[in-house]
């Protein structure tokens, strides 16, 4: 896993988005920009380099499962990994965002320690 | 209608003491037609105001069920909301509590070391007082590595107790919106009884997500997942 690459987070909460980034500087991800909803978050998606997205669910202008099926039908962003941070807990939309492919899951509220375990999880698949 | 009555009744008085046979008849007649108008308007005026009643019965029964089901449910939301704030508060103030005292604790022992040091340099010191202070260095070192680790992971625990605010954002807003259908009802019922042209709709924010997972609420269906384990069990058995 590189340590250096670049995190797209994206909420529409600034304290939510300060959260993750402090808990990714603290695992050492320190290479992270920040996007408060789906439609902001596309065009820096869409211009490259982004090499891991983290977002939330529920937000104005354009929700994160909208920007996960957006992502994951644009042939550039197909693999990106992407791990959803929600409070949205029902099950069938864990189950419609597994079907839209998100790489992780997690519920809010959330520990550091699962942020960290997800994140090691996708990467360690996707390194395998 | 009283003054019509009264005109009516000195035409009878009169046409009865002239034994007027035809002319009583006729005044009679007009007396109870007058009478009957009034009977009209009266039912004319009982069944509009029945209408109008069952009109706002039928707001009403919303407004019963906003202050049946709604209002409770608004109620317990916002006590959860009181809760979850109340715990990031209570997590940023234990730890800001258990951090002030090594703060402080080490703030001390750099300025008595600092003191100390002055004078080293300015060659004021024994060679005993000059190991005792090398043994306290030392110790301050050491102090000051599990110091900076507690701090570090106490910061670390107050960042995560400011998750409140996005959830417990999210769950107000969704009371808002609640209230607002309540205005807007409250509002119809009001123009009823008041007879005045009701305003242009407001246009209600809909929100299709259910939102955060409020315990004892959200949760009683079983179609919810509680926690992260939930979660990962769920996924797991979709082949993730």
């Amino acid at each position: 896993m590189d340590k250096n690459m670049k995190i797209l987070i994206v909420d529409d909460f600034s304290t939510m988005r300060r959260i993750v980034k402090n808990l990714l500087k603290d695992l050492g991800f320190t290479n992270t920009i920040e996007a408060d909803d789906g439609r902001s978050a596309l065009p820096i998606l869409e211009k490259g380099g982004i090499d891991f997205l983290v977002t939330d669910w529920n937000m104005p202008g354009m929700t994160g499962i909208d920007l996960l099926k957006a992502v994951r039908s644009n042939p550039h962003l197909v693999n990106l990994p992407v791990l959803m941070v929600t409070a949205e807990a029902k099950r069938e939309q864990i189950i419609m965002a597994a079907q839209a492919g998100v790489n992780g899951y997690v519920i809010k509220p959330f520990t550091a320690a699962t942020l960290k375990e997800k994140i090691e999880k996708i990467f360690e698949r996707i390194d395998r | 209608m009283k003054s019509d009555l009264l005109h009516l009744s000195k035409g009878l008085v009169a046409a009865l003491e002239k034994n007027d046979e035809a002319g009583c008849d006729e005044i009679l007649d007009q007396i109870a037609d007058l009478r009957e108008t009034h009977l009209f308007n009266e039912v004319g005026r009982l069944t509009r105001q029945l209408h109008d009643t069952m009109v706002s019965f039928s707001l009403d029964s919303k407004i019963a069920a906003i202050a049946e089901h709604d209002i409770p449910d608004a109620k317990e939301r916002l006590h959860y909301v009181i809760a979850m704030t109340e715990q990031a508060a209570n997590q940023t103030l234990t730890v800001v509590e258990n951090l002030l005292p090594v703060s402080e604790q080490l703030g001390s022992q750099a300025a008595t070391l600092s003191g100390k040091w002055g004078r080293f340099l300015d060659r004021e010191m024994p060679f005993a007082e000059f190991k005792a202070m090398s043994h306290e260095i030392s110790q301050h070192f050491e102090y000051s590595k599990h110091s900076l680790d507690n701090i570090h992971s106490g910061l670390n625990d107050i960042l995560m107790a400011q998750g409140f605010q996005d959830i417990t954002g999210q769950i107000i807003r969704r009371v808002i919106d609640l209230v607002q259908d309540l205005e807007t009802s409250m509002v119809k019922v009001i123009s009823i009884s008041s007879r005045k042209p009701a305003p242009s709709e407001p246009s209600a924010v809909h929100n299709d997500l259910p939102g955060p997972v409020v315990p004892g609420i959200d949760d009683k269906d079983g179609d919810v997942a509680g926690s992260q384990v939930d979660v990962d069990d769920l996924l797991s058995s979709l082949g993730f």
